[in-house]
């Protein structure tokens, strides 16, 4: 029957983009398993290193490493965490939204940024709009390793040492729950005394073997805990984010589906009808 | 009642340890540790080798760490560990191999692998095995 062939075939390609939208839901969904596991298992040591940090910065050392010393802010960094594939909601978009608004507000006060991306997403966007883009890091996969980080890490903590910024942002989401991820913004450098405790206390560690070596050391680490920690979280975000918005494409695919269908049932009744009407008309013209 | 501090093992893939105990020792970089409860604030490093727990029920527990730091903070030690392993997991024949291997490899210096990393290999297999023998010891 000839009628309602395109809406026919339309169904038809809805229903594909379906399957495939539901079968790239199922995909996310047990990766989201893989990256949460992951995630979870690195936060202890983020966190406590974090805690380490926080003490050494509220104490008095003897040796005084770079990143601890704050300096007037004439340029500032960051560093932007990313996806390297899309069709995951408004996952990077919201991250870029946020991460805009608050350099307007330090360009605001005359202070220019610098930006260490990584993930496809962020060198594209940044490409698009501008930016002073100094390092960039794509492809780095679902099970990043540090050692593939490392290298757009240094780049930034060399423009800190050499002065071109004088603090350092990191940019990513933050895993709520599964429904939820949330752009946040966390200062790496200078280092940040832990809150809640009085500074006042004049305290110093005992360091052996001695100082400088050990805070370069516990220094570099914290920075790159921190960065691959948040490398996994936004990888985490990234599936369950994809996840829910293949979610919703497979159900709307199947609204579209229901409405299309009944639109051809309705052709297909009005043609019947139709024919009935013009072989009755026929007939009583015999 | 013995005094008591809190303590946290935590190694850069999972949490190993967080507990109360009464005192901790392990390898630092210029030599043993023995810390116990009411200790001045310190950093140090620490290398591959046993962690000893005591707890204030007498009971002890061995873990491996790999080299990394170690805080000591008042009344919290925290141990940021490179790995850490709980030493009932080290697997005494792969400790063994890795060390026959680094060894191996310390002796054919014309083999690709660079003498540090080959030195480095075998401290820590030799770290583990100490760390072994150690459990053992208690044991019996």
């Amino acid at each position: 029957m000839a009628v309602g062939r395109e809406i026919k075939k339309k169904i038809g390609s809805v229903q594909n983009t379906q399957k495939i939208t539901s079968a790239m839901q199922m995909v996310a969904a047990s990766k989201m398993r893989r990256t949460q596991e992951r995630m979870r298992q690195g936060k202890p040591y983020s966190e406590k290193i974090r805690s380490v940090i926080g003490h050494l910065a509220n104490s008095n050392p003897e040796y005084r490493h770079t990143y601890m010393e704050p300096r007037d802010i004439k340029r500032i960094g960051y560093l932007v965490v990313s996806s390297d594939k899309g069709l995951c909601g408004g996952l990077n978009v919201n991250l870029f939204r946020a991460l805009v608004r608050d350099m307007a507000q330090w360009h605001n006060q005359g202070i220019e940024s610098d930006l260490g991306v990584i993930g496809n997403k962020a060198s594209r966007f940044f490409r698009s709009i501008g930016g002073n883009v100094l390092a960039e890091l794509t492809d780095v996969g679902e099970a990043p390793s540090l050692s593939s980080l490392i290298g757009g890490i240094k780049v930034m903590l060399d423009a800190y040492e050499n002065g071109q910024i004088d603090r350092l942002f990191i940019i990513s989401n933050e895993f709520v729950n599964t429904m939820t991820q949330s752009p946040v913004i966390r200062q790496l450098l200078p280092l940040e005394p832990e809150q809640g405790e009085s500074s006042e206390h004049r305290w110093d560690y005992i360091y052996e073997p001695d100082a400088r070596h050990l805070i370069e050391g516990l220094v570099t680490r914290f920075i790159e805990s921190q960065v691959y920690q948040a490398v996994i979280e936004n990888g985490a975000c990234e599936q369950a984010a994809k996840m829910i918005a293949m979610k919703n494409a497979t159900e709307n695919a199947e609204k579209l589906i229901e409405e299309l269908t009944l639109i051809y049932n309705n052709a297909r009744q009005a043609a019947i009808t139709q024919e009935i009407a013009e072989i009755v008309g026929g007939a009583a013209a015999v | 009642m013995a005094m008591t501090m809190h303590c946290d093992i935590v190694s850069a893939e999972q949490e190993i340890f967080s507990g109360r105990i009464t005192m901790v020792s392990a390898t630092g970089t210029i030599g043993e540790l023995g810390i116990m409860p009411g200790h001045a604030p310190l950093l140090t490093g620490i290398r591959a080798g046993p962690v000893r727990l005591k707890f204030d029920n007498g009971e002890e527990e061995i873990f491996f760490a790999s080299g990394g730091f170690l805080e000591v903070q008042p009344g919290v030690v925290t141990i940021l560990a490179d790995t850490a392993l709980r030493a009932e997991d080290i697997d005494e024949a792969a400790a063994l191999d890795a060390q026959a291997a680094a060894q191996r490899a310390l002796e054919d210096r014309t083999a690709d692998m660079e003498f540090s990393v080959a030195a480095a290999q075998l401290a820590e297999a030799m770290a583990q095995q100490r760390t072994l023998a150690e459990l053992k010891k208690r044991r019996r």
